[in-house]
């Protein structure tokens, strides 16, 4: 069993990896490394939720599956819960977390603000491909606005079909 | 009473493969980044070289271990202690050279190959090669150059994984060896 600090060690090397420096990126290198990242997430979010047992699966609710994210899931993979979770009924949940722990080495002051979405892209993945495999298509983004605390916005994509949004870059 | 348990057991799976998944969504996408295993197979190494000199303070802050004397130490060390603590496995130790420079970490279960087949075209891939940078790196921070391959891998079929360690020299000034 691999210990925990493992994946976040594996995870900040990914992320300067896939963000190696070269002078010919631009902008749009730029949101190709952060897709890469996020499509990463995703196989991962996905292969979890295939590990569940049958009974987990038969969630009727929405926002039963939405709790489980910011409990089970994320004690799993990050060993705290999701600080608080908000919607508006709709579709859209909100889920924040205070001290998100992929953030907080990067946290001290505002210069590192800029680099905050490098950080998130694999586990806005990672929450997407969760849901994919409960059931649910989704369009997860995520934003800071003090490091290191992040919001995650999920917004349940109805009814139920291919997701062009996120390119899987597989 | 037994939801809250099925709750636990769901966390502590899902956390335990965390890792090996991620890593293996890892090796997929520098398949696709580069042309050949070669060139995926140090990438591996330089990333794992990288992990490696900064794993080396969380182990020396949470093992309590003692500065090693020799290459023998370092061996029980690797094998009991710093695989055990981070993949929850032991390698026995063995195949050492007469001079007692270089020895052989032999793994039943690599963690990291759950669930994992290599595709025919990949023969000359190495898989776990980020072990052999983690291993390369941490041990330059305590002042020893080494060299770790890969000489067995149940992967290609072997019956068990072997990395075969080897000491090189000792580094005696405080800044670390230039990456190429």
């Amino acid at each position: 069993m691999a210990d925990t600090v493992l994946f976040e060690f594996l995870h900040t090397e990914m992320v300067a990896e896939l963000w190696a420096p070269d002078p010919d990126r631009g902008p749009r290198a730029q949101k190709i490394g952060l897709s890469i990242l996020e499509s990463m997430g995703f196989r991962v979010g996905q292969a979890l939720g295939e590990r569940l047992p049958q009974e987990t699966l038969g969630f009727r609710e929405e926002l039963d599956v939405l709790k489980f994210l910011c409990k089970d899931l994320w004690v799993a993979v990050f060993h705290k819960q999701m600080d608080s979770l908000h919607t508006d009924h709709q579709g859209t949940y909100v889920l924040q977390d205070n001290s998100f722990p992929l953030l907080v080495p990067i946290a001290s002051g505002l210069q590192y603000m800029e680099e905050a979405p490098k950080f998130l892209a694999f586990t806005c993945g990672l929450l997407c491909g969760a849901l994919s495999t409960l059931g649910f298509q989704s369009l997860v983004t995520a934003s800071v606005t003090a490091l290191p605390a992040c919001k995650f916005q999920v917004v349940i994509q109805k009814p139920r079909g291919p997701v062009p949004s996120l390119k899987e870059a597989l | 009473m037994s939801r809250q348990a099925n709750r636990g057991t769901e966390s502590k799976k899902m956390s335990s493969e965390l890792f090996t998944l991620t890593y293996g969504a890892l090796v997929t996408q520098l398949c696709k980044d580069y042309e050949n295993d070669e060139d995926v197979n140090k990438q591996l190494d330089k990333m794992g070289y990288n992990i490696g000199v900064r794993l080396i303070e969380d182990f020396l802050a949470r093992s309590n271990v003692g500065r090693c004397h020799d290459f023998r130490e370092t061996a029980d060390v690797i094998a009991k202690v710093a695989f055990k603590m981070y993949l929850g496995i032991t390698p026995s130790i063995t195949n050492w050279s007469p001079a007692g420079d270089e020895f052989s970490l032999i793994l039943e279960n690599n963690p990291l190959v759950d669930f994992v087949e290599l595709p025919d075209n990949h023969s000359s891939l190495i898989y776990s090669n980020l072990l052999c940078g983690v291993l390369r790196g941490a041990l330059e921070m305590v002042q020893m150059a080494v060299e770790a391959k890969f000489v067995q891998d149940t992967l290609k079929g072997d019956g068990v994984t072997e990395i075969r360690m080897r000491f090189i020299r000792r580094i005696e000034d405080n800044l670390p060896a230039g990456e190429e």
